[in-house]
């Protein structure tokens, strides 16, 4: 079972965010990085499945220089082997049809029997590039996937859908799974698995492998402002006895403001 | 020398974090700090990172001091006590590694390594303290072991380590060349625990111990009779370059709470970190943090490097453990009242720090070394 896992390298969880002056993305000057968090539970996934059926985990990022510290966390978490797409040229696929195509390109000649992405990224979160490797690549695919059971020729997995509904889907591989964050329990890496990350191949591609121009990765969609929500103050004065407005306030609160 | 990290240590910076939000901060919050928190160490045997500059013979990490000190300092700086468990577990895997013999190494180093077993140092007793070869516990050699009498204070995961290094007089005539050290296990018999100390500060696991006829294997004692001192004051050389590293990651936790809270804090209409006053407080924290882990990258790299490093080693725990102090008493005065308060954090910080211009060697005993070391270069 060969396996490649997507990774996309996001700002932190705890980064300060501020606007570019360009308006169009943040200010990456003081960021702090990290794996994705989809991507993170992908990751697990394909190495528990990779632990129980044997083969080999692949992990594919695109991006800067800085990408190769998840890299090179995901080998010391235990993927096998890793190619970094690092190419200015690859920076110029800022949407889902530039990187799903990068990577597909990439992935083209590998021959795997599974790719998984996180459904999402923490950052952009337009949740197709998943699809569209599959696309491009001819594979099947399944999203939103909550459990995956690998059987001769397909893969069984448990999709999530809305209202706590759940949908069992049985896809023939190879295929390409985008995975829900919480299906596994994290691990850690070791130090070991980061003294050993160190001897893994870290095969760098850059554009020209790929036979890929600016042109191709041009990006069909593009942001045209990113801005932090306006905050508006409004007061609402509730009336009545107190166990009516206390009512009224726990509905508010629950339903308006959604804190509970 | 080179102040940016490496790649591993960065990867093991990121590592401690995760395992710090994901396991100890939720275990401590659950639990406290009151008992010794086993199943946190065990996973750090798990992780790899209970014996990281060790052989990897014997199971340890091969890693070099100074990754040692940089994850160290991010237990502290995280505000967990990790660093120093870490730090105290590490002083008999020193010893043992650099003085002690294979078969000591072959028994006792794999299960240190693996944190099957909790190390402890036991050198200090009631009477003998800075001035540790007046110690006046006792080992006589009886055929083919050694019976030791005496007691211990002050010691570190006293009542919870599985070995300890015993500092113990075989021969009163000789003064400190007198002095033997001995692998003493905790089920040996006649070795027991006093109360639980209770030193101020987040959780110090210390207990007395005592020796009463306690018989140890000869096989245990550790280089020669006579070698004791010395292997004492070896291993407490690179204590001090991590003490000074955990001093670093304390002062530093403090600092980020300061300044954070400087912005949210409001007075006079405007932020608190908008006055100068407390602008030279935040200025000259940061700056006796930087100052002081300089200096005990510097001791690390020289010891990484072979070369001399004590005196830079007491140096640097000079410096760290006082910034410490002096950082944590200046983010107390900086949250003003609430500094003072068990629900803010400053507080714990800064009843941790004293004790770091105690342990290892008082400060003042820090100031004797390197002046007289470098003394004795002027007059040789």
């Amino acid at each position: 079972m060969k396996i490649c896992v997507c990774l996309k390298q996001v700002p932190k969880k705890d980064s300060i965010l501020r606007i570019a002056q360009d308006q169009k993305w943040i200010d990456e000057r003081d960021i702090s990085y990290e794996m994705s968090e989809a991507d993170a539970y992908a990751l697990e996934e394909a190495l528990r499945q990779k632990e129980a059926h044997g083969g080999e985990v692949i992990v594919i990022s695109m991006g800067p220089e800085r990408t190769r510290q998840s890299i090179k966390e995901a080998l010391a978490k235990g993927a096998d082997r890793a190619i970094h797409l690092d190419d200015p040229i690859f920076e110029q696929a800022t949407d889902a049809a530039g990187i799903g195509r990068a990577i597909a390109a990439a992935l083209k000649d590998e021959g795997c029997d599974l790719i998984m992405t996180g459904l999402q990224s923490d950052d952009h979160g337009f949740g197709q590039v998943g699809l569209i490797i599959a696309e491009r690549l001819g594979m099947s695919s399944a999203t939103i996937v909550m459990e995956v059971q690998i059987e001769t020729g397909s893969v069984r997995v448990k999709r999530e859908l809305e209202s706590g509904w759940f949908q069992w889907v049985r896809v023939p591989t190879p295929a390409v799974l985008t995975i829900q964050s919480g299906i596994n329990q994290l691990r850690y890496a070791t130090l070991k698995g980061i003294m050993s990350a160190k001897k893994k191949e870290l095969r760098e591609v850059k554009a020209a492998d790929l036979n890929l121009t600016a042109d191709d990765l041009k990006p069909l969609q593009s942001i045209e402002r990113a801005y932090v929500p306006e905050k508006s103050k409004q007061t609402e004065f509730i009336e009545g006895k107190p166990a009516e407005i206390a009512a009224r306030l726990v509905e508010k609160l629950r339903f308006d403001a959604r804190v509970f | 020398m080179d102040y940016t990290l490496t790649e591993e240590q960065e990867q093991l910076v990121n590592l401690v974090e995760e395992f710090v939000a994901g396991e100890v901060n939720p275990y401590i919050e659950k639990h406290g700090h009151e008992d010794f928190p086993w199943p946190l160490f065990r996973k750090l045997g798990l992780l790899g990172l209970a014996a990281i500059p060790f052989p990897t013979e014997y199971g340890g990490g091969g890693l070099d001091y100074s990754t040692y000190a940089v994850v160290l300092e991010e237990f502290s700086r995280l505000g967990t006590r990790l660093g120093s468990v870490l730090a105290v577990h590490g002083l008999p895997q020193l010893i043992i590694n650099q003085f002690g013999t294979p078969e000591q190494q072959k028994k006792y180093l794999p299960p240190l390594s693996r944190a099957d077993l909790l190390g402890a140092f036991a050198l200090t007793e009631p009477h003998a303290g800075s001035d540790a070869q007046a110690i006046s516990t006792r080992a006589e050699l009886h055929d083919d072991r050694y019976i030791l009498r005496g007691q211990k204070i002050w010691i570190t995961h006293g009542g919870e380590a599985d070995v300890y290094i015993v500092m113990a007089v075989t021969d009163k005539s000789k003064g400190a060349r007198g002095i033997s050290s001995f692998i003493v296990e905790k089920n040996m018999q006649g070795l027991s625990f006093g109360r639980r100390e209770r030193p101020m500060g987040l959780a110090h696991h210390t207990r007395e111990v005592f020796f009463e006829d306690c018989e140890v294997p000869r096989e245990n004692l550790i280089g020669q009779e006579g070698d004791g001192f010395r292997v004492a004051m070896t291993a407490l050389d690179s204590g001090r370059i991590t003490v000074a590293a955990t001093s670093i990651g304390l002062a530093q936790c403090a600092f980020d709470h300061a300044l954070k809270y400087s912005v949210e804090r409001k007075a006079f209409g405007q932020s608190i970190g908008d006055f100068q006053g407390i602008q030279f407080m935040l200025a000259d924290m940061i700056a006796a943090i930087e100052a002081a882990r300089c200096v005990t990258r510097k001791a690390a790299y020289l010891r990484d490097r072979g070369m001399p490093f004590n005196v830079i080693a007491s140096i640097a725990k000079l410096l760290a453990t006082d910034a410490a102090m002096k950082v944590t008493t200046d983010a107390v005065q900086i949250y003003g009242g609430y500094g003072t308060s068990e629900d803010y954090p400053v507080q714990a910080l800064f009843r941790e720090a004293k004790i770091g211009q105690i342990v290892e060697g008082t400060n003042q005993i820090q100031r004797m070394i390197i002046a007289r070391e470098l003394l004795k270069k002027l007059r040789s």
